[in-house]
């Protein structure tokens, strides 16, 4: 493995640190009893800027600590989002967000985010959950299409509008030019 | 957002705080895999007793964690009706076969079998839940990443646990703040704004957060790489300590534990035990 940068390492603390925080805000959804996820925004934001293996050690420590602290762990969903911020991570590799976003930017990261959520909530985490846990398969794949609908509306609104507003921030080249 | 039921370290004098932080971790890692590998009644039971046990001696009271158990009471209880509402007829299928108890109505009757799987179920979540919350309420937080370090995490990994253990309260003070800033201005999160306001308006909330976490980034990262952090391939740690004689007990108990697991579990060829047939 590559060695991690001082800026990955600190990058991964940060994002674990606002995972964890974001995790246990609750901002109620339409569905009774269930909040809105948003730290799997910042998730695949911070995984477009810093890389997959931030990505994925981001939602693998954020998440085991909101589950620690809160009923024990549960692994499969804890491997499903360290998944989901690393194929977030490979998918965004080449798109430069330092560089400034457009159109083209906001459809890959959202057609990448998509993904991700599709895989992690409806594959990873119930085919885990099957071994581990053995349960119903019929539950598992409801509560997995769930979370992916829901999650992947919640990123895509909220996780494109905190890139659009990054890349405001951040000076473009060759934004001076010479006076006369 | 009141204040949220976040479980921390306490500080108390128990054969379970002097255990170092190694041995505690590697304890918790391997307890919730002999807890994922069975779905045997006997070991279940007899984990479950243990934790229980490892609990009274640890001298955390119930009293410390009452709502951290609360939410995982609620977890559970939804979680079971979960599994009973989308499959009613799964432990019959599992444990090969039928007594039926009582009727509801329609495909809803209860089982003996249902009974005993939602049993087996519980139990395998409810062997884990004190060993987890020990595990965070006797580690002293400087100590973990010294001790995943011991077990081979590479000390990169090791220190980005540590930095976000240490940004957590910043990081929610900073967003209490803003939020209240921002309700101030009238942005609203709760139930009373239509979803998709609701979701616009934690943008602008996040925006802020996620910008000073970048600076902050920024500025760690700098600090650190000022003091040469990464250079070395390895790194000590202060608050490291020696593995003692009960160290080595627990870490050889609970290898045991692991094994007996192993070889119970699979010795009839099923992950199930079956009373029925």
């Amino acid at each position: 493995m590559k060695k991690l940068s001082v800026k990955s390492v600190v990058a991964i603390g940060i994002g674990a640190a606002l995972f964890f925080v974001l995790g246990k805000v609750a901002i109620p959804s339409p569905v009774p009893n269930t909040n809105i996820s948003l730290q799997y925004s910042v998730a695949a934001v911070f995984a477009a800027l810093f890389g997959p293996i931030a990505g994925l050690l981001i939602g693998f420590i954020g998440h085991t600590l909101i589950d620690a602290t809160s009923y024990g762990p549960w692994w499969s969903w804890i491997i499903a989002s360290a998944f989901f911020g690393l194929v977030v991570g490979f998918a965004t590799m080449k798109m430069h967000v330092e560089e400034g976003v457009g159109k083209k930017e906001i459809i890959f990261f959202n057609v990448a985010q998509a993904i991700a959520h599709l895989l992690a909530w409806g594959l990873v985490a119930p085919v885990l959950d099957i071994l581990i846990y053995a349960e119903p398969i019929e539950k598992l794949f409801a509560q997995g299409l769930m979370a992916s609908v829901s999650n992947i509306i919640t990123t895509g609104v909220v996780g494109t509008l905190l890139l659009l507003g990054y890349a405001k921030t951040v000076v473009k080249k060759g934004s001076l030019t010479k006076e006369d | 957002m009141a204040k949220a039921a976040i479980l921390s370290y306490i500080k108390r004098k128990s054969l379970v705080h002097e255990l170092t932080g190694t041995t505690k971790l590697i304890f918790f890692i391997i307890w919730s895999v002999a807890s994922m590998v069975t779905y045997d009644t006997r070991i279940l039971v007899g984990m479950l007793l243990i934790s229980v046990l490892v609990f009274k001696v640890s001298k955390i009271r119930v009293r410390d964690i009452s709502v951290v158990l609360g939410l995982a009471a609620v977890f559970l209880v939804l979680n079971n009706l979960f599994v009973y509402l989308f499959a009613p007829e799964y432990g019959v299928e599992i444990y090969e076969s039928r007594n039926v108890l009582l009727t509801i109505a329609g495909p809803y009757t209860i089982t003996a079998q249902q009974l005993f799987y939602h049993l087996n179920m519980t139990m395998k979540v409810i062997c884990v839940v004190p060993v987890a919350l020990l595990f965070i309420a006797c580690t002293d937080p400087s100590e973990f990443a010294a001790s995943l370090a011991r077990i081979g995490v590479s000390y990169r990994a090791g220190y980005a646990v540590s930095l976000a253990l240490r940004y957590i309260p910043d990081v929610q003070r900073e967003y209490q703040n803003i939020s209240q800033a921002q309700q101030a201005r009238g942005i609203d999160l709760s139930s009373k704004d239509k979803f998709f306001t609701r979701l616009k308006n934690s943008v602008a909330i996040l925006l802020p957060l996620v910008m000073s976490s970048l600076n902050r980034i920024e500025t760690v990262s700098n600090a650190m790489e000022l003091r040469g952090f990464g250079k070395e391939k390895k790194r000590t740690w202060y608050v490291q300590r020696r593995l003692q004689r009960n160290d080595w007990l627990v870490i050889g108990f609970v290898v045991l534990i692991l094994v007996v697991d192993l070889v119970v579990t699979f010795w009839d060829g099923s992950r199930f035990f079956n009373p029925f047939v």
